[in-house]
């Protein structure tokens, strides 16, 4: 009886865990394969500049809006808590902290990661179930040079330019709020901000953009390629694509964080 | 007589099974060169899968398939690619590129390929499509902007335009009303003819096969159960293809409904 109850419990137990393993395996499988692609051509340029356009150009306002409205937030906030102790002066480098270590580069990676991550999966989901992948291989074009690869090397490297854009317009929305919302004197906000700068903080800022960037696309053509069972599988497909990247991003955010500051 | 034809495309001993269900079984088949081959069967016997693995876009479990007698099971990139380069495939749904306009997808082979600069791929793929039958108006529109039977056209248009030795139609007149399947299945043959290619078709539209079949094999259960020429099709007692000819629901063929 119970080495029966024992056996249904690890039959249990076993299911979901080949099933994680197996999942595991593929997403190995693909990571590895997508690498590789990258790096022997044919190189598709052309393509590759349409995804720094889709991924980079036209993520513009989205960004803009997410890093100004931001810094504008911590600015309020910052005043709000540290008035009590006379501490306006921290401002400006609290401001320039949280934007490019933090803010910009998680919040520009969750934004990309709803706008481009879900449609390169839907794009390359619907390519899956219409066999147009298929087709791509009739041609002797090889699907991960032809899909894959561009948009990885677009989201490596675009993304961390659109985070330096989201540093930008982040402190200049926690200057809008210091200068006329909180009445501080500009030239002394700005030099204050200039003198907090640490190189290292926009380092790290860039370097988890590429990572968020790296991941986002990986996700994205991941779902979108393995995508089965016509609209259904597509839709799917979106939401794992947008769901597992996010929570990639912030798990990568908190070990690359370690990585540079942890002492 | 038959033994000293030139095989094309040799199977033998093929098996693919997707977890437990075992949809090829041992499947034998040769074609040959020039001849165009139907292979019917119902909807779920691993007509698709069968043309999936000829093209490797699918790995058999186990068996062989020769093309131009060069092995293609478990061969490397290399040589799969090289037996692509001597294909064309014209899908049940089409498959053209949503992203790229007409004469884009039915040159793409040609462009990406085989070195054409864009402006002589254009001229090429035009008069390509003038030979299935379309004009140059629609070859700056998207797929989505054509029809049903036009998208089929382009497909075969793409899939004709490198002269390849082998193509393969994967359910050419579904979906298509009665008409233009058979102006479909005039193009099919008159692109066959026209560049003495071998072809193999999978359908269960009989009209269809009996139009463009040189020789038909049945499909059931993962394996051929019938082979023979279009007039033995008519005279054959074997009740399986008796029953999917008259498209009958009582035989020995069970459908669950």
């Amino acid at each position: 009886m119970i080495i029966r109850l024992g056996e249904a419990f690890l039959r249990t137990l076993g299911k979901p865990l080949v099933k994680f393993l197996y999942s595991l395996g593929d997403l190995t499988s693909f990571f590895v394969k997508a690498i590789y692609h990258c790096f022997v051509p044919p190189f598709y340029f052309k393509l590759f500049f349409k995804q720094v356009l889709d991924i980079g150009f036209y993520s513009l306002p989205v960004v803009g809006l997410t890093t100004l409205f931001a810094g504008m937030v911590i600015a309020l906030q910052t005043y709000s808590g540290f008035s009590g102790f006379k501490a306006e002066s921290v401002i400006a480098s609290v401001v320039l902290i949280s934007v490019t270590r933090e803010l910009a580069p998680v919040l520009s990676a969750l934004m990309v990661a709803g706008r481009i991550g879900a449609a390169m999966a839907a794009e390359i989901g619907t390519m899956r179930v219409t066999e147009q992948i298929d087709a791509l291989v009739t041609l002797s074009t090889n699907p991960f040079k032809y899909l894959v690869a561009p948009r990885l090397w677009a989201g490596l490297l675009v993304l961390p330019l659109l985070v330096l854009i989201g540093d930008i317009i982040g402190i200049f929305g926690g200057y809008v709020v210091g200068v006329y919302k909180l009445g501080f004197n500009p030239a002394n906000y700005i030099t204050a901000t200039f003198q907090d700068l640490q190189y290292i903080g926009i380092i790290s800022g860039l370097v988890k953009a590429a990572v968020f960037g790296f991941i986002i696309s990986m996700m994205g053509c991941y779902h979108g390629y393995k995508s089965k069972g016509g609209a259904q599988g597509v839709g799917n497909a979106t939401t794992n694509a947008v769901v597992s990247s996010s929570i990639l991003i912030l798990i990568f955010n908190y070990l690359i964080t370690e990585m540079f500051f942890s002492r | 007589m038959e033994k000293e034809k030139e095989v094309k495309i040799r199977i033998r001993d093929l098996h693919k099974s997707f977890g437990k269900k075992c949809v090829l079984d041992g499947v034998n088949l040769d074609l040959y060169k020039g001849e165009s081959l139907v292979v019917i069967g119902g909807s779920g016997t691993g007509k698709s899968v069968l043309i999936k693995c000829i093209q490797g876009l699918l790995i058999p479990d186990s068996g062989s398939i020769e093309i131009d007698d060069i092995e293609i099971v478990n061969e490397n990139p290399d040589v799969i690619d090289r037996m692509h380069s001597k294909m064309g495939m014209l899908f049940q749904g089409g498959a053209l590129f949503d992203s790229l306009t007409v004469w884009e997808n039915v040159a793409f082979d040609l462009i990406q390929n085989r070195g054409f600069n864009k402006k002589e791929a254009k001229i090429v793929a035009i008069k390509v499509l003038r030979q299935v039958g379309l004009t140059e108006d629609i070859a700056d529109l998207y797929p989505s902007e054509l029809s049903g039977g036009m998208q089929k056209r382009v497909g075969l248009a793409r899939a004709v335009i490198t002269r390849p030795e082998i193509i393969f139609f994967d359910e050419p007149t579904t979906g298509l009303d009665p008409i233009m399947a058979d102006v479909i299945n005039d193009l099919i043959i008159e692109s066959a003819k026209d560049l003495g290619a071998t072809t193999l078709t999978i359908t269960h539209d009989m009209a269809s096969a009996r139009k463009i079949a040189d020789k038909i094999a049945m499909l059931y259960q993962g394996k051929i159960i019938w082979y023979g020429t279009v007039k033995d099709l008519d005279k054959t007692t074997n009740p399986y293809v008796r029953q999917f000819i008259n498209g009958s629901s009582k035989g020995p063929i069970k459908v669950e409904k």
